[in-house]
């Protein structure tokens, strides 16, 4: 994997750092205490195991049931009040079934120092950018961990410098991306993924530095109320491989190609009361085309509804990319319809309910996702996705011969999965 | 239950009785006609004096929901305000029940205009603007709504002063106060406040129909810093449920120095 490239990298420059974090240990930690101490820190953990139960067995004859599990710890220390904060969070998943998703991540290894108005970061770290549920657009800084999740919502740690100022209702953030990750896929043994499998040890990149190119990004936000307007941009590798079919001699396999990218994008708020509206949109220039898309929408809040103490969302977003049937996202002209719930209660029990679909083709994705606390460390999540209105798997030949770009979703058609995980926090 | 003209009118007779009978009290009000209005702001203006002008506060919270049946739930956080100049920014950080430890709620709250709460999510790293409101929902699953926590700003509420009791061996006065947010829970309020010290000591909630729905009772009072007066402890009392949330409020500490550096959204993220 790319982690132990990046790691050498990373370490040469941020060697103090891990030198302070082996010393934490030998500190007393006030869990959870009121600073009244000068110095403070905490362990903190989540053991996850899940089972997925696939309603097929896969097009490459993959199982159908699979049983994963994942621990994420999380360290912190500060000691001096939050003057300066180090935080170590190590993430690794087992997986039965796929040795791919088998993987481990340092997801935050890092140095804050806040002097005033102003943050300097450094290290592995997490940055998140975006107003929408349908789709991410403008979040670019953290490459995804694809295999961790459908959603996207998961993500590597980045190496990075960056410098943060906050004055009244302004923001601007500047991002010194020290080399870039790339995306995690599927192996041959594992679902959700293209009939061929990606191999990332075949990957190419358009800089002639590979992924020790050194990136640049930064943010603007603009936050009068009622409004939250963000202005992004970035300069590099992208997060988003081109993928190209390759002879080798484990046969054919999709080669991703990072080409290097301009992305200018917004995102934008506006707050009133119960009612929330949302746009995404972004101009990427460079790879196989400059293209643009968007993501605008609507949530809406009924507090306490039907009379109970629960309150129920509204989510209404239509996806555009103008690549259409060359996007390499299947929401090219497609709408979101939701709902979430809080509950409310003791359990903190939530669901999100949303589908997907392609008004021109008829394709849809469903997704439920549901938690609620077991008890007072536990907690039980849900998660089913399905696909409807498309045709059976491709063949790894017919893919290769003659991809059915009309039909994005048609590879996670044998894919439709329900799986439970059972969190224990510590 | 007690409908609004009912009350308006019992508490102008009291107050009329309490003028004809007290000669100090005529004498503090004869610059003006007997006003219930005016009057039950006075008291308010004193009882928010108590509570404001602290410049900023750090507290540790522990919530206790009690269900009908005598269940427990527990969720820890820990909260920070300050003053500013058109109001408030408080800063709350879950830390129990685990899985929501880190999460964390920054809100500006105004003397007049409109509140604004960012929601940090520090599984993703993510923060959410998020609608005023949320403020009338049920907080962390518990018998208080969001409102019903932070500190309530004078110009929030319109005000009829309806009597004076005796409130444990204290007297208090008892004052309505009927939101003027439209997003409130809250169709009106009963305020009892000490005629010694000025403080809340007891709040009846009246839903949206006009039905009581719960009660709030302060004890433990303590004085920081000889001039704050704060709680140890807030019961909150669901009559409609008969569910029962207990606040213990503990480690106050007054002008530790914090600014509104430490209530930015750069803030909220760096949360633990």
């Amino acid at each position: 994997m790319s982690f132990r490239s990046d790691c050498v990298h990373a370490c040469a420059v941020f060697g103090c750092l891990i030198g302070f974090l082996i010393t934490m240990p030998g500190i007393s930690f006030a869990a959870g205490a009121l600073p009244n101490a000068q110095s403070k820190g905490e362990w903190r953990g989540e053991f996850a195991p899940e089972f997925t139960a696939f309603a097929h067995s896969g097009v490459a004859g993959q199982a159908s049931e699979s049983l994963s599990a994942s621990l994420r710890l999380e360290g912190w220390y500060s000691p001096d009040d939050g003057r300066n904060t180090f935080a170590f969070v190590p993430f690794v998943r087992w997986d039965q079934r796929d040795p791919e998703r088998s993987h481990h991540d340092i997801r935050e290894l890092s140095w804050v120092h806040v002097s005033g108005s102003r943050e300097i970061r450094a290290g592995w770290r997490q940055v998140f950018w975006g107003v929408t549920e349908g789709i991410h657009l403008v979040d670019i800084v953290n490459q995804t961990d694809a295999i961790e999740s459908v959603d996207g919502e998961q993500k590597l740690g980045q190496p990075m410098l960056s410098l943060g100022i906050e004055r009244g209702d302004q923001m601007l953030d500047l991002f010194w991306l020290v080399g870039s990750r790339e995306r995690t896929f599927p192996g041959r043994e594992g679902r959700l993924r293209l009939p061929l499998v990606v191999d990332s040890d075949f990957a190419r990149w358009e800089s002639s530095k590979g992924r020790d190119r050194q990136d640049l990004a930064f943010r603007w936000q603009w936050n009068p109320y009622p409004l939250r307007l963000g202005v992004t941009g970035f300069s590099g590798t992208a997060r988003e491989p081109e993928l190209q079919p390759v002879l080798t001699g484990k046969g054919v396999v999709l080669a991703p190609y990072y080409p290097v990218i301009q992305q200018l994008g917004v995102d934008v708020q506006v707050t009133q009361g119960d009612l929330l509206w949302k746009l995404e949109a972004i101009q990427r220039n460079g790879g196989q085309r400059n293209y643009h898309a968007a993501d605008a929408g609507l949530e809406y809040t009924q507090v306490g509804v039907f009379a109970t103490q629960a309150d129920l969302g509204w989510l209404l977003e239509w996806l555009y990319d103008s690549r259409n049937r060359k996007a390499a996202t299947p929401f090219q002209r497609d709408l979101l319809l939701g709902w979430r719930v809080a509950f409310n209660d003791v359990a903190s029990s939530s669901l999100l309910f949303y589908v997907i679909f392609d008004p021109d083709d008829g394709e849809q994705l469903w997704s439920l996702e549901a938690q609620r606390r077991l008890a007072e460390d536990w907690q039980l999540a849900l998660e089913i996705r399905q696909v409807a209105g498309t045709a059976a798997p491709q063949s790894e030949a017919e893919f290769l011969v003659a991809p059915d770009l009309t039909h994005a979703l048609r590879p996670l058609a044998h894919d439709n999965f329900a799986r439970v995980t059972l969190s224990w926090f510590f | 239950m007690i409908g609004f003209p009912a009350v308006r009118v019992a508490g102008f007779c009291l107050t009329l009785l309490a003028v004809f009978l007290s000669p100090a009290l005529v004498a503090a009000e004869k610059s003006g006609p007997v006003d219930v209005v005016a009057r039950g702001l006075e008291i308010m203006r004193a009882a928010d004096a108590r509570l404001h002008g602290y410049t900023d506060q750090q507290v540790s919270l522990e919530m206790t929901l009690i269900s009908p049946s005598g269940g427990k739930a527990s969720r820890a956080l820990r909260v920070q305000s300050i003053e500013t100049p058109d109001g408030e920014r408080t800063l709350m950080v879950f830390e129990t029940p685990r899985d929501l430890s880190g999460t964390a709620l920054l809100s500006n709250n105004r003397r007049s205009g409109a509140d604004e709460q960012w929601l940090y999510l520090p599984a993703i790293k993510r923060v959410k603007q998020i609608g005023a409101r949320n403020k009338s929902g049920p907080f962390m699953g518990s018998e208080f709504a969001y409102e019903d926590i932070v500190t309530p700003f004078v110009e929030k509420y319109s005000y009829q002063y309806l009597e004076q009791t005796p409130c444990g061996e204290l007297t208090c006065d008892v004052i309505e106060r009927k939101p003027k947010d439209e997003f409130s829970g809250y169709s009106f309020q009963k305020v009892w406040i000490d005629t010694t010290h000025q403080l809340v000591r007891r709040i009846e909630y009246y839903d949206r129909k006009q039905t009581l729905l719960k009660t709030c009772t302060a004890s433990g009072f303590s004085e920081y810093q000889s001039k704050y007066w704060r709680p140890a402890e807030m019961l909150m009392e669901n009559h409609q449920s008969g569910k029962k949330t207990v606040l213990r409020w503990a480690d106050y500490r007054f002008e530790s120095g914090l600014s509104e550096q430490d209530f930015t959204q750069n803030a909220l993220m760096r949360s633990r």
